[in-house]
């Protein structure tokens, strides 16, 4: 499956609180209703945690999740 | 849904059926569409909509007899719509000709016995048919019209206009054989020929004499491949009607096509002469008019436009002029129906109904209106309930409401007790969960004031208390689709219930007391205001009414869930007319109410619809209009000035944020005491210094009932209210101790501005951001090294919805929100691995 490129900005400023390392691209495998999707976003190296984005969230991801209810 | 379930559904809705003009013409012109490009002065394109339906145009619109005006609606309201007029000026100004093209032969053949208007008819509709057709005659073509009504103003033109027509049909391919004796052996001789010969009126009585009369529907006679038209009644005065003359022909076209076919000679001709349309037209607005005279040269431009102009431009649209659901989807019931039918039927593919479906109020005002009783909240439930057992309803629709009942319902919002210090109900106070969420205050006063004043001699002496009963109803399940959960839900209802010895409910809420009744039918339910109205008919003073500024008035507003329950509405008015509160009802009101946008959910699964919903209920209830917008006329004697009063808390909290100051019943029945307790929760703390919520603009608070200015709750709010006016009853009526708070509880959190208007909007409430902010505290966030202020963003899935909240921290419990957000999507792994 090939990883869909949706954000543009850097997003190195944030900083893991935990791993103090800072976010960097990262290929995140996403699910909704039983639909999988390979998406690049911002995560820390060490824990894997995802920052998913306001305009992400409320935008193309609210449009997809909208699409794949009517599916 | 079956195929048949969807024809019964469409058989409902009339909107397709066409006005009774058309009906009502033998020739099914259309009035309507000719009619609005007269009234356009669009000559030609009325002309083309003639000459789309008439045979021989140029001759019939002048000779036409209009018998379309025994069936006009407009003759109702002053008169009805002069046709003939019409299309005779339409004929005179129209300047170009649409191209009349035979059809392809399809090396059939006819003949046409006899010439007079209905051969000529018969045969122009043949060529158009590909069939090969010859008319024999023994008088002349130019005597066609012979025995026909001619109107004066037509007399000099008509002549060479029949000439025009026989033109036209020997180009298009007729043939037209003078000067034969019409015999009985010329008859036979064509129908060996031709295997289909038309007798028309004008050859009837040689050749049909002492014969069987022929077929009405479709003039066939006792001689397979012939047809026969008989003459028609003649009045002396006005001759014969043209257009049944031409109707008579077209007819026999049509039986001539189907044998050649080999079709059925009878099928599906119901409707080709004249019948009764079933559409439905209102006469309600239409200001009555009559007709332009016809001068005896016929209209001129203006008054034919003029008369043009008074056709009402028949259709019904009762239901969707009333509702905005119906017209947000552009079209009305019988198209509706069909597109759910079709969304059920996708197997792949985008379903493209599903939020139509679930942006119906199911509030039942289509059903009302709609002289058939077509009820989209009906076939929406349907649909709904479909969507459901099928694993096809999108998740995120109902999401929130669900959640929110399934809070109400449980153990920090639920109480069902007899009264302190008794062990029986025969009765129990139903508030219901929206009442507790918009004033929980109202709550304790009036189940006291019940309790007070319901006389004992209403129950036996072991069940003389009124009990309380907090929990939802279950109409978000039931209007969700989801039937398990509102068995489920009713089940743990009843079993409140049964445990108080199944008293009578008396419930505050409109849509309580409908899902009570049909759910729990072998309940006693009745309202709070019929309880009221007939407790204060002998003793008035045991309520002291809110007083108002000024002479005491309101806009009445009732809920949709009281369509039905007129003594409820009665009570009401009842109640505020002893307490001398004059009341102002808008156009909409009774049993043809409006929704406020939360019934069926509506709302919730379509927010933006949900607003103009509210917001156009709103207006229509005296809500001061935008800018640039002009206010709702009022209905003759109405002011629409004074405040709305309602009896259902959503329908109160709705109309008030969406800029109506509404007042609830209870707060002017029941006025807060001043010094009573507050239970209802504080607007959100916010990081600035005006509180957070604020929906009404100032300046409309200046008079009428101080409870109409009152804030709808945050989303937030509401949640909270339930749960601290259990907490509050617990503790001052039983003395029982409120259970420990959560360490979320423990938390200090301001909201900015947009942070609480976000928490709306994106409906996360205060308690998911407690969760998220406490799930932070061990290093689980992310730091914004940018940013000045040091914002940080954490999120959590609690169960389906992630929450991230855009935050600061000012010390180990104490936060400022920025902003919120959620999405459903769920992160699987971070470069192959779970995320730790």
């Amino acid at each position: 499956m090939s990883t869909m490129k949706v954000l543009d900005k850097d997003y190195s400023h944030w900083v893991c609180a935990r791993c103090g390392q800072p976010l960097q691209p990262a290929t995140v495998e996403l699910e909704y209703l039983d639909s999988l999707f390979n998406v690049e976003l911002p995560a820390c190296a060490a824990c894997g945690l995802v920052l998913i984005p306001e305009d992400l969230a409320t935008g193309k991801m609210a449009d997809v999740e909208s699409l794949l209810e009517d599916k | 849904m079956e195929q048949a379930e969807l024809r019964r559904w469409e058989a409902r809705c009339t909107q397709e059926e066409p006005p009774r003009c058309r009906a009502a013409c033998p020739l099914h012109v259309d009035v309507k569409e000719f009619c609005t490009r007269m009234a356009e002065e669009k000559y030609d394109q009325a002309w083309a909509t003639l000459c789309r339906t008439m045979p021989l145009p140029r001759v019939l619109a002048r000779i036409c007899d209009g018998p379309c005006r025994r069936a006009c609606i407009r003759g109702q309201a002053g008169g009805s719509i002069e046709l003939p007029a019409l299309e005779h000026v339409c004929a005179q100004r129209a300047t170009r000709q649409p191209r009349i093209l035979p059809a392809p032969s399809r090396g059939k053949k006819a003949a046409v016995l006899g010439c007079d208007l209905a051969g000529l008819a018969a045969a122009w509709d043949m060529t158009r048919k590909g069939i090969a057709v010859t008319i024999y005659t023994d008088t002349p073509p130019a005597d066609a019209l012979d025995g026909l009504h001619i109107p004066p103003a037509a007399a000099d033109s008509i002549d060479s206009m029949l000439q025009q027509e026989l033109d036209t049909l020997r180009r298009l391919g007729a043939e037209i054989q003078e000067h034969t004796e019409i015999t009985s052996g010329l008859a036979a001789g064509c129908l060996e020929e031709c295997g289909a010969v038309f007798i028309t009126p004008r050859a009837y009585d040689r050749l049909m004499a002492g014969l069987p009369e022929p077929d009405p529907l479709t003039l066939g006679t006792a001689t397979h491949g012939v047809f026969a038209a008989p003459p028609l009644p003649c009045s002396v005065t006005e001759g014969a009607s043209p257009v049944a003359a031409a109707a008579q022909g077209r007819r026999a076209a049509t039986s001539v096509a189907r044998l050649h076919e080999g079709a059925s000679l009878v099928a599906g001709r119901e409707r080709e002469g004249v019948f009764e349309s079933t559409l439905f037209t209102s006469l309600e607005k239409v200001q009555p008019a009559p007709p332009v005279p016809v001068p005896a040269g016929g209209y001129d431009a203006t008054q034919a436009r003029n008369e043009a102009a008074r056709c009402l431009r028949c259709e019904c649209m009762e239901c969707v002029r009333h509702c905005i659901f119906l017209q947000e989807y552009g079209s009305y019931p019988k198209q509706y129906a069909r597109r759910i039918y079709n969304n059920e039927s996708i197997v792949m593919g985008t379903r493209q109904a599903n939020t139509m479906i679930n942006s119906c109020m199911q509030c039942g005002l289509c059903a009302t209106l709609c002289p058939n009783g077509f009820d989209m909240g009906a076939l929406c439930a349907e649909a709904r309930q479909s969507m459901v057992r099928r694993g096809k309803m999108p998740p995120s629709a109902h999401d929130f409401a669900l959640r929110d009942m399934e809070f109400a319902n449980g153990e920090h919002c639920t109480l069902a007790r007899h009264a302190p210090d008794t062990q029986a109900s025969g009765w129990v106070f139903f508030p219901g969960c929206q009442l507790a969420a918009s004033d929980p205050d109202s709550i304790p006063r009036t189940w006291e004031w019940l309790r007070r004043h319901l006389p004992p001699s209403c129950g036996t002496a072991q069940n003389q208390g009124v009990g309380l009963m907090l929990r939802c109803c279950g109409a978000p399940a039931q209007w969700s689709g989801r039937n398990e959960l509102t068995a489920g839900t009713v089940a743990a209802l009843k079993q409140d219930w049964e445990n108080l010895g199944s008293p009578v409910i008396i419930a505050a809420c409109p849509s309580c007391a409908v899902m009570l009744r049909s759910n729990l039918p072998q309940a006693d339910v009745t309202g709070l205001w019929e309880i009221m109205d007939s407790l204060t008919d002998s003793r008035p003073d045991i309520l002291q009414p809110a007083t108002a500024d000024g002479h005491p008035a309101v806009v009445l507003h009732d809920p949709c869930g009281t369509r039905e329950d007129a003594p409820m509405r009665q009570a009401v008015r009842s109640l505020l007319e002893r307490y001398g509160i004059a009341v102002h009802e808008p156009e909409l009101t009774a049993e043809t109410t409006e929704c406020c946008g939360f019934g069926g959910l509506a709302a919730e699964a379509n927010a933006a619809l949900g607003k103009k919903i509210t917001e156009g209920r709103a207006l229509r209830l005296g809500a001061p209009p935008a800018q640039g917008k002009t206010a709702e006329a009022a209905p003759s004697g109405t002011d629409l000035q004074a405040d709305a009063v309602t009896y259902c808390a959503m329908c109160r909290d709705r109309l008030a944020a969406h800029g109506k100051r509404t007042a609830h019943l209870l707060d002017i029945l029941l006025p807060a005491q001043a010094d009573a307790p507050a239970i209802a929760a504080a607007p959100l703390p916010s990081a600035q210094e005006e509180p957070v919520a604020g929906t009404l603009p100032a300046d409309c608070c200046a008079q009428g009932f101080s409870a109409a200015a009152r804030h709808a709750p945050s989303l937030s709010a509401r949640h909270e209210n339930r749960a601290r006016l259990r907490e509050y009853l617990l503790t001052s009526c039983w003395d029982e101790a409120p259970a420990a708070s959560g360490p979320q509880a423990a938390l200090e959190i301001r909201y900015t501005a947009q942070a609480a208007a976000r928490m709306e909007e994106r409906r996360i409430l205060d308690a998911d951001v407690r969760k998220v902010l406490l799930h932070s505290r061990d290093n689980r966030w992310l730091q914004d090294t940018r940013s000045p202020q040091g914002h940080r963003l954490a999120s959590l899935r609690p169960v389906v919805v992630t929450y991230w909240v855009e935050f600061t921290r000012h010390d180990e419990n104490a936060f400022t929100v920025h902003n919120v957000w959620s999405h459903r999507m769920h992160v699987r792994t971070v470069n192959g691995r779970t995320p730790s």
